[in-house]
């Protein structure tokens, strides 16, 4: 039992990359394929956070707080800082080229996304 | 705190399925939002404020935001298609 | 390849990623005692090094920025995809009569907050190495108060704010200043992105060198990107409702 609590969010990370990639080979919708792939991003979000933890650690701030108190790993966090930002980015990229595909193709089914023939 | 810690990603869990189980895509979008603010907690109660402020930013406002301007762009060009063939 | 194949393969796939996570991540440190060292050292010596008390930004803006200076260009350049992607052939400007926005008291609300959201995010953007916050997240905060201006008036004000070329020149300036700073060093010898600037005191503002001055600039950047993001999807919507009116 204390085995699965040592490695208890890793598995919740797995989970989480499961059920996005699940959402992507069931989708029948562009925008629902670009949202499990935003589910999917937060899945290594989990996955570092979880890493990093320190048990009784405090938050890598040190407004009046001195600094040799036992801390999370700030390095970790930095990773995800910038990672979430450049997410929506590449979200709103994704999105634009769904809006070509659904122009060009007049569909917005990915199973039945061919140019028009003919 | 590391109870509460353990409930919350169990909650994360449960609602990423919810997300990708969603179909209509404004519903999704609602879905996607309250899993952010979900992310948000978690990443509060791990002791990451930084990380925490930039996902309530982003994946609470700025992510639906677009995904929901996205989605309304193509179901304004299916009914004006409709439209013309009509 | 149809949807029951498809579906037949990701379960297929979905199992041997199981297998080969859970042996991997069986054997990691427990939960919650992380060993690594790095981490440890950064935040006993970021107070004294780099003066900043913020050791997630003082991570992020200097002893890891060459990885931040390569995902601010991500963002520049994922903007830049999207507004080529979506650009519009030319309509000719006549527009309807402009629509009215909402009430009174709307307006009035959406004005205060604008000020007070502008407000929070100059300060999120500029105490970067104070307190959390930072230039990425002040500047998604300033882009989304501009949404607010959208939501109350109308499109007009809107486009007024966001298509003038000035925020493209922002946006190219605050991603290459932050390039501009780091090459400064070079020619002094100094690696690039070296913390050149005098550090100043612990906890005021001017503090901590190049990494207040790099999150302003990327706090530039990322509003100017969210605008063009806005405005680039935004505009098709609106032109078009307006040709149908």
């Amino acid at each position: 039992m204390t085995a699965f609590l040592h490695i208890y969010p890793y598995l919740i990370a797995g989970w989480i990359f499961l059920c996005g990639l699940y959402g992507i080979a069931t989708s029948k919708h562009l925008v629902h394929m670009v949202i499990s792939l935003a589910v999917m991003q937060t899945s290594t979000y989990v996955l570092l956070l979880n890493i990093g933890y320190r048990v009784h650690g405090a938050a890598p701030v040190f407004v009046g707080v001195s600094p040799g108190t036992v801390t999370v790993d700030p390095v970790v966090q930095a990773l995800m800082l910038t990672d979430i930002v450049v997410e929506a980015t590449i979200m709103a990229l994704m999105l634009a080229m769904a809006d070509r595909a659904h122009d060009r193709a007049g569909t917005l089914s990915p199973d039945d996304l061919r140019m028009m023939r003919g | 705190m590391m109870i509460f810690g353990g409930l919350v990603l169990l909650l994360i869990a449960i609602t990423a399925l919810a997300v990708v189980r969603t179909r209509n895509i404004v519903a999704q979008v609602l879905a996607l939002s309250f899993y952010g603010l979900l992310l948000a907690v978690m990443f509060f109660v791990f002791q990451a404020p930084d990380v925490a402020l930039s996902q309530i930013v982003v994946g609470a406002v700025a992510l639906p935001l677009i995904v929901m301007l996205a989605e309304a762009k193509m179901q304004r060009r299916i009914r004006q298609n409709r439209k013309e063939e009509a | 390849m149809t949807a029951k194949w498809r579906l037949g393969v990701f379960w297929v796939a979905a199992a041997g990623f199981a297998l080969l996570y859970f042996a991997g991540v069986k054997n990691l440190p427990p939960w919650g005692h992380y060993r690594g060292l790095y981490g440890q050292m950064i935040s006993a010596v970021t107070v004294y090094e780099r003066h900043a008390t913020d050791a997630v930004n003082a991570v992020t803006y200097d002893y890891r920025g060459v990885d931040t200076l390569g995902e601010e260009f991500i963002l520049f350049a994922a903007v830049l995809g999207c507004m080529v992607l979506l650009r519009e052939p030319e309509r000719p400007s006549e527009m309807a009569k402009p629509d009215k926005g909402l009430s009174e008291t709307v307006k009035a609300t959406a004005a205060a907050s604008f000020a007070s959201l502008l407000v929070l995010g100059i300060y999120l953007s500029t105490h970067g190495q104070l307190s959390p916050g930072g230039g990425f997240q002040g500047g998604v905060v300033i882009a989304s108060a501009s949404m607010l201006i959208y939501i109350a008036e109308n499109f007009q004000v809107f486009k007024r704010i966001t298509s003038h070329p000035l925020v493209e020149a922002l946006e190219s300036l605050g991603a290459g200043f932050y390039a501009i700073i780091g090459m400064v060093p070079l020619g002094f010898a100094l690696p690039f992105l070296t913390n050149w600037l005098p550090l100043g005191t612990t906890g005021t503002l001017v503090s901590s060198g190049t990494i207040a001055v790099i999150s302003c600039s990327v706090g530039l950047e990322v509003t100017a990107a969210f605008l063009l993001l806005g405005y680039t999807f935004l505009e098709e919507i609106i032109s078009g409702e307006n040709e149908e009116a």
